[in-house]
């Protein structure tokens, strides 16, 4: 199903006709811990009005505390949670006006599509003909409004997931809070989702938070990204920013594939088999270096540069990516063309191309 | 076929030995009503029920059946009203209590019903005092003898359903918690609650040794009194309560197949 067919025309559609700015969603040094064990270390988070900030990071960093606590789901045991600047830290779930989409799917089961879609409308009083018709509206939105007298059951997980967002946005929240809602989903289906959240993100102008492990997605919907490790953002960005200048060693492994080299800096460069490569920030004495695949290439002789066999090749469609061992025993991936077919044991030579590169001090 | 499994010809013998086990008594207590009074067989110890002369010997029965209908009503709101919130608010909120939680709502079926009873003796006395003695109010007792058998088919629809998901869901949409019960979760638990409600009522009209001990007169317990003057009424009024239970079970039987189902 393509957006096109999916999405109504605007005048038509009650959900797009009131599409707004969205609201600021700001977290004030949230703290968290359970059972003594401290999950959030005083976190602080300012998202514009309208903006998609996904919170990126490994299991069990807090991503989903944070946006649970965001959701009024889990209370913060110290800081403030503010909804378009007014403190709903004590406000309780029910009251905050947000919407949710959950990584299971949620739809209630004794429900037909329309009336888990007119859920949240009728406990707000609207009557059943106004509910109903704004059901069928946002089930327009994500192209499942042929699908209102059917039972969960009868969809797949991609029409579920769909549904549940069309049940978390009929009732116009203040912000729309998704906790890795592809991640039930197989591959093809997760990809064609996650781009019309964010083409229906971007025509509602909603405030989103998506909260996922996989930088792909990440990468892929959002207008920042909160990289999260232990508690903690460690840094935030745009997906570009994140990519091209990671600000920790952490955010550079998290973030895109990297190789990790060993080298010298010396103030403004690094120096990587004999290469001078610029450095993002300046750094002295041995440093461990974050190599993207897409920065290293298979070299002539001539080249400054090193050598290397070949582990293993593996073909990515557009591209193939190879995986080498160097004479000082560093595992390096090369991104090149799928015309070029290494094997294993071939004896190549590498080199980096000299962009600017993240470094952290070896330990 | 399972070649583990004993041969045809054994589950022919077992089935039939364990089924006469069950069919001998009932046959015989059916032949037994059928005994006509000058002899021979017929249902005029059936139609006699039904005979204005025989009114008055059968009153503690009619009476007893009444009471004990009343008892399941209240036995069943106990078990919907109070161990069903409780095993919501156990699962959603306090997951660390459900062990401890089952061990009590399963301890009354190790304790044999006379014991029970030394300790509600007293108990009733305080009952007596604040809500009368009201054959009704033997439902608190029976409320916990059927906490075992209730909790169990309410847990399977509970472990069933994704209900932290469900009632977040809810919340997330603006249900208040009593919405969020009674509008989510509620019917997606109807299965075990229908379950555990018929359970209950099997149970209470099963019951006797607390109603006598507590000198409350209920369906099992007038049978005991009528059968000193008529022992056919006690006969055939058994045989219809089986007949009831069974029909019972069977239903339960398919209530929780239907869970079985909605699960896989």
């Amino acid at each position: 199903m393509t957006l096109d067919h999916a999405l109504p025309r605007t005048k038509d559609n009650l959900l797009l006709a009131r599409a707004g700015e969205g609201t600021r969603v700001e977290l004030q040094g949230i703290v968290k811990s359970y059972a003594g064990n401290r999950v959030l270390h005083g976190v602080d988070l300012d998202i514009a009005p309208g903006e998609f900030v996904s919170l990126l990071g490994p299991s069990g960093c807090g991503k989903t505390t944070l946006l649970r606590v965001l959701a009024g789901l889990e209370g913060a045991d110290e800081g403030a949670v503010l909804l378009g600047g007014g403190d709903v830290s004590r406000v309780p779930t029910n009251k905050r006006d947000i919407g949710m989409v959950f990584q299971s799917y949620s739809l209630f089961p004794h429900l037909r599509v329309a009336e888990n879609t007119a859920f949240g409308l009728r406990r707000r009083g609207i009557g059943k003909a106004d509910a109903a018709r704004r059901a069928v509206d946002a089930l327009a939105l994500v192209g499942l409004a042929d699908f209102a007298d059917r039972f969960p059951h009868q969809l797949s997980g991609g029409q579920q997931q769909r549904v549940a967002l069309a049940r978390a946005l009929v009732t116009e929240p203040k912000v729309l809070l998704l906790d890795e809602p592809l991640s039930a989903l197989d591959a093809k289906v997760r990809v064609q989702l996650r781009d019309e959240i964010r083409r229906i993100q971007l025509r509602l102008g909603i405030t989103t938070v998506f909260v996922t492990h996989d930088q792909e997605e990440a990468l892929a919907v959002s207008d920042r990204i909160a990289v999260m490790s232990a508690g903690r953002i460690e840094q935030i960005g745009s997906p570009e920013q994140l990519y091209t200048t990671p600000s920790t060693a952490g955010v550079a492994a998290f973030v895109g594939l990297s190789s990790v080299v060993s080298g010298v800096a010396e103030g403004d460069h690094v120096m990587v088999w004999g290469q001078r490569l610029p450095l993002q920030s300046p750094a002295d004495g041995p440093v461990d270096v974050f190599v993207r695949p897409e920065n290293v290439y298979f070299a002539s002789e001539a080249d400054a540069a090193t050598d290397a066999l070949v582990e293993e090749s593996t073909f990515l469609g557009s591209m193939r990516r190879t995986l080498v061992r160097t004479e000082s025993g560093e595992l390096v991936r090369v991104q090149h063309a799928p015309g070029i077919h290494p094997s294993f044991g071939d004896r190549v030579r590498i080199a980096v191309a000299p962009e600017p590169v993240a470094v952290h001090p070896r330990g | 076929m399972n070649r583990l499994g004993p041969s045809l010809a054994t589950r022919w013998v077992i089935g039939i030995l364990v089924g006469a086990f069950f069919a001998v008594p009932l046959v015989s207590t059916f032949l037994f009503t059928l005994r006509d009074p000058e002899g021979g067989l017929s249902f005029a110890r059936w139609t006699a029920l039904f005979d204005p002369a025989a009114a008055a010997t059968l009153k503690p029965i009619w009476t007893g059946l009444g009471n004990s209908l009343i008892l399941a009503v209240v036995t069943v709101a106990i078990v919907l009203l109070l161990l069903a919130p409780t095993m919501i608010l156990v699962n959603l909120r306090f997951p660390k209590l459900k062990p401890a939680f089952e061990f009590a709502v399963l301890l009354p079926i190790s304790i044999p019903a006379i014991v029970l009873v030394v300790g509600l003796a007293p108990i009733y006395l305080q009952i007596g005092r604040a809500f009368g003695t009201g054959t009704w109010t033997l439902a608190f007792a029976y409320g916990i003898t059927v906490l075992p058998f209730a909790f169990r088919s309410i847990q399977a629809s509970i472990d069933a359903a994704d209900l932290r998901t469900l009632s977040e869901a809810a919340r997330s949409l603006g249900a208040s918690w009593p919405t969020v019960v009674l509008k989510v979760l509620a019917p997606n638990l109807r299965q075990g609650l229908l379950a555990a409600s018929l359970i209950s009522i099997a149970v209470v009209l099963g019951e006797f040794t607390i109603a006598s001990l507590l000198n409350r007169q209920v369906f099992q317990t007038a049978m005991v009194v009528v059968n000193k003057q008529d022992p056919y009424a006690p006969a055939i009024f058994t045989l219809l309560a089986l007949v009831f239970v069974f029909l019972l079970l069977l239903v339960i039987g398919r209530v929780a197949r239907g869970t079985g189902k909605a699960r896989s």
